[in-house]
């Protein structure tokens, strides 16, 4: 069950990007091409999640004392930006504006069996690895269940 | 008016309807980078799902690129410069920053965070300089 409801979040994540548009990055290029012929269609995707995930957030952290499938929430604490997170943010943009491609739409596009979305995936896996083992540190403690403080 | 945008508000709709979807029921932040990186680094009891989320993105894609594909176009850049360096900066820079723009754009925006704040403003303009550069650059 645990795992039939991620798939089925996952499913519907990626018919949202489908939907929207966000699966082709010539379109989260247009929409990143300011000075070009400007492609508003970002936005719409953008504002629709954001505003629904917004109403949601609040509704269920109210009403839902605890997840379905868990002990507990898993919501970040942690409020003050620090450098590691914006130079990791600078990083991350420049890489999404070279291909026009993010981890969900890479991943839907490769699974589509796009060839750049692959190319581009693999080697975002390849990062993603190398980030963690070196940021892991001395010794994670075991059982905590967080390799690294995901703050998102 | 371009018709589009109910294609996009809809699908940011399902966007939003999934994150959500995964907050109530595993009480998880549906931020990708987030959640791929967990698959592939694993730590006992936190994989299972994970992974079918994962599998959900690419099953979805395997799919909706049967139905529509014309949502798929290509960019047609085969340099490979491109991609290394593109998908490498988003896999470091995510773990770096805790988040992409599911995870700080939609779910921490959303949820109030002055974290993903910065994030989001910092990767925007990341990302827009660059396509300035690569667009009309020197």
């Amino acid at each position: 069950m645990n795992a039939l409801v991620a798939a089925c979040s996952g499913l519907l994540f990626a018919a949202g990007l489908v939907v929207g548009g966000m699966t082709s990055p010539a379109r989260v290029i247009g929409f990143l091409d300011l000075l070009g012929d400007w492609d508003p269609q970002l936005a719409f995707v953008m504002g629709g999640a954001l505003g629904t995930y917004a109403l949601s957030y609040r509704l269920i952290r109210r009403h839902v004392r605890q997840p379905w499938l868990e002990p507990r929430y898993h919501v970040p604490s942690a409020s003050r930006a620090d450098a590691k997170l914006v130079v990791g943010a600078a990083m991350f943009g420049v890489g999404w504006g070279l291909m026009g491609f993010c981890p969900g739409p890479a991943l839907v596009a490769s699974g589509a069996g796009q060839p750049e979305a692959l190319a581009f995936t693999v080697a975002m896996a390849a990062g993603s690895v190398i980030a963690s083992i070196l940021l892991r540190g001395p010794r994670p403690a075991r059982g905590t269940g967080v390799l690294l403080q995901d703050d998102a | 008016m371009n018709v589009e945008w109910i294609s996009g508000l809809l699908g940011g709709v399902l966007i939003g309807a999934a994150a959500a979807l995964l907050l109530w029921t595993h009480g998880r932040i549906a931020g990708v980078s987030g959640v791929l990186s967990g698959a592939l680094v694993p730590q006992r009891g936190d994989f299972v799902w994970r992974l079918a989320f994962v599998l959900g993105l690419l099953a979805g894609g395997a799919m909706f690129g049967r139905l529509w594909p014309d949502r798929f176009s290509l960019l047609g850049l085969p340099r490979w410069p491109l991609w290394l360096a593109g998908g490498l900066l988003v896999g470091v820079g995510t773990r770096l920053a805790g988040g992409c723009t599911s995870g700080h754009g939609v779910c921490g925006l959303g949820r109030g965070s002055p974290r993903s704040l910065v994030a989001t403003l910092v990767f925007m303009g990341a990302a827009l300089v660059t396509v300035m550069f690569t667009r009309h650059g020197p």
